[in-house]
């Protein structure tokens, strides 16, 4: 174990896939020379050159197609978006192309690269570099959709990713970036696909993802002090969702408290609620509820930020409510 | 001309295939043996036949909604595309794609595409590896003029051009973007022009002259090979038919269509190659037969194939 921040964890992940497996190359804005916006990348051009540490135009559409197109003719790409809101940019590339090719092809195509989006609201970023868009790509058959929220996963997941056959959509969140763990040394894989429970509770279960994995393990903190212990349940993984930890956990503590960053309507929590709602009718005590942002582009301000990111009191009121 | 015999008698070849195959399709559409829609190549056929013949099977093409001639001309078997247009499981798709999505990635086809204008960065990323791998492979765009004022066409010059990459944008200027015409979507006439944006050459070719096809690709090809970066070669052509299959292309002038069908492809090459003395009567009429045979084998194919099983809806989706 090292003590790894979560940018430091993910760039390690890439980089010991680019020492392993020659065909594993990254390419996007600013990830040479510049070492990615946010310091993603530092060092990466350095040890492995311009051949596989890749500068491009400022092309999304060009970028998602340039991983499309060499993941299909036998390369293991990452390639970045400087920001997951430039994807709309891309979208075609990416949900036409990538996502659909196997299951068009009929299975005979393999399209093994990772797309990673940085995500997330918290810098005075305002609206068009702050938001969370899994549910968008979690509506489209044929990618997986990743979210981690420790620097373990960060670095496992990336692993994971880069080996997994498809197109992975890697979400990285910005507020993260800093955060720091202990990490495993070496080879290390999270399965895609597969939540934990990384706090056990017995009366109400906080469901989550990404950053707000963190603003539910605080709310479980002041939960505790009014008598009321929570489960904190991480997906790690949007597509494909772990349906049955949550549903576990749900069995346990009868009571459900969805939250995300991203905007309420059709965010992935609407998908988790339903599921929970089919399949685990009989655990519940209590209405599911979702805490997230409102239905409201990411404002600039940093008192109206403040109030769009879903705070620990609001998660700790939402679950008080269900007693 | 550096092209053998050989090499001519296969592009003859192929273009009557390609021609064969769109009359058939055409036929079985309108019989109801083939859903969904088709858009047919026939007219175009000396564009795909001779930028192809440059070609090996390592070579990489993405292609277009107008797609059969393209996959032909790169060595798409008949039986498998026939069973695809019928959504049967032999086809090469098992029936999942049909007509706008064929693909065999084994012969460096990566796909007929519903996207106009979706080939040009996929090819950019094909060629990119083929660049990284280091092989001599070089990547064929087709795309139409159309295409060529989607964001799609600017980002992938640019940035093949940028990269040097291998990849030769074929654009195939048959003048109509289904209705619209050349003239009411851009204020150019040669859309080779807009490869100065890129610092890269553009040419633009009679696309009814396999043979002037053949030599501007062959360039192109060549110079992608020798690691000097993209080219943008431009083919003048015509399709015979509508935009898809029911369309009666009313918006055509009806001296357009008399002058273009006047300069058809097929017969023109077929002259040629008699005047060549490299082929005859009695030859053509042979390459006919085996292209006659081959296709009523692959619509025997076709109609013998399974449908695919309901429980394949949900394989596929994920490796």
């Amino acid at each position: 174990m090292s003590t790894l921040t979560y940018v430091e964890a993910l760039r390690e992940g890439m980089v010991l896939e680019m020492r392993r497996d020659p065909k594993v190359f990254l390419a996007g804005e600013d990830v040479g020379l510049f070492g990615g916006c946010f310091g993603q990348t530092q060092g990466m051009f350095a040890e492995f050159g311009p051949e596989r540490v890749v500068d491009t135009p400022i092309s999304e559409t060009a970028i998602i197609g340039l991983g499309t197109g060499a993941a299909a003719a036998g390369l293991r790409p990452i390639v970045e978006l400087m920001f997951i809101d430039f994807v709309g940019v891309a979208m075609d590339e990416l949900f036409n192309q990538a996502a659909k090719m196997r299951y068009m092809f009929g299975g005979k195509a393999k399209v093994p690269f990772v797309a990673r989006m940085p995500a997330g609201a918290g810098f005075s970023a305002a609206a068009q570099h702050s938001q969370s868009l899994e549910a968008w790509l979690a509506h489209i058959p044929g990618i997986k959709v990743v979210m981690p929220y420790s620097p373990a996963d960060a670095k496992g997941l990336m692993i994971s990713s880069i080996r997994d056959d498809n197109p992975v959509v890697y979400i990285e969140t910005k507020t993260l970036y800093g955060l720091k763990g202990e990490v495993p040394e070496g080879e290390y894989l999270t399965p895609i696909g597969k939540a934990a429970v990384v706090r056990e509770g017995s009366d109400v279960s906080l469901i989550s993802w990404g950053a707000m994995v963190g603003t539910c393990l605080t709310a479980a903190e002041q939960l505790s002090k009014s008598g009321k212990e929570a489960e904190v349940v991480d997906l790690k993984t949007i597509v494909p969702f772990d349906l049955e930890t949550v549903l576990n956990s749900v069995k346990k503590t009868g009571r459900a408290v969805i939250v995300h960053e991203a905007v309420r309507t059709a965010g992935f929590g609407a998908e988790v609620a339903a599921e929970l709602a089919e399949k685990g009718f009989d655990s519940l005590n209590a209405p599911i509820v979702r805490v997230t942002a409102p239905n409201t582009p990411v404002p600039f301000s940093p008192p109206l930020e403040k109030e769009y990111i879903p705070s620990a009191e609001k998660v700790v009121k939402a679950a008080l409510g269900l007693f | 001309m550096d092209i053998g015999k050989e090499q001519l008698i296969g592009i003859f070849d192929k273009m009557l295939r390609i021609r064969a195959f769109e009359q058939k399709a055409k036929e079985l559409f309108a019989g109801q043996k083939i859903p969904g829609f088709v858009h047919l190549y026939a007219g175009e056929e000396a564009v795909a036949a001779g930028v192809c013949a440059n070609l090996t099977v390592k070579d990489y093409i993405t292609s277009t909604h107008r797609g059969h001639g393209h996959l032909i001309a790169k060595g798409g078997r008949l039986n498998e595309m026939m069973a695809e247009l019928f959504g049967k499981s032999g086809g090469y798709c098992k029936g999942k794609g049909g007509s706008m999505h064929i693909a065999d990635v084994e012969l460096g086809i990566l796909g007929a595409n519903g996207i106009v204008g979706a080939g040009q960065p996929i090819a950019a990323g094909a060629a990119f590896a083929s660049k990284y791998l280091k092989t001599d492979a070089v990547t064929v765009c087709f795309f139409g003029d159309g295409a060529s004022n989607r964001g799609t066409f600017h980002e992938s010059l640019n940035l093949a051009s940028a990269f040097k990459l291998p990849v030769i944008f074929v654009c195939e200027n048959n003048q109509y973007g289904i209705s619209n015409h050349q003239s009411t979507a851009m204020n150019i006439l040669d859309i080779s022009d807009r490869a100065k944006s890129y610092g890269i050459p553009g040419l633009t070719v009679d696309g009814n002259d396999p043979l002037a096809v053949f030599e501007a690709a062959k360039e192109a090809v060549d110079r992608a090979r020798k690691g000097d970066g993209p080219s943008l070669l431009e083919c003048k052509t015509w399709r015979h038919h509508g935009h898809f299959e029911g369309d009666s292309s009313f918006y055509k002038k009806p001296e357009d269509q008399t002058a273009w069908l006047s300069k058809d492809p097929i017969p023109r090459f077929e002259k040629k190659l008699i005047e060549l003395g490299i082929l005859d009567g009695p030859k053509v009429a042979a390459l006919h037969a085996e292209v006659d045979k081959e296709l009523a084998e692959a619509i025997d194919f076709a109609e013998r194939s399974p449908y695919p099983a309901v429980s394949e809806l949900l394989t596929d989706v994920l490796a």
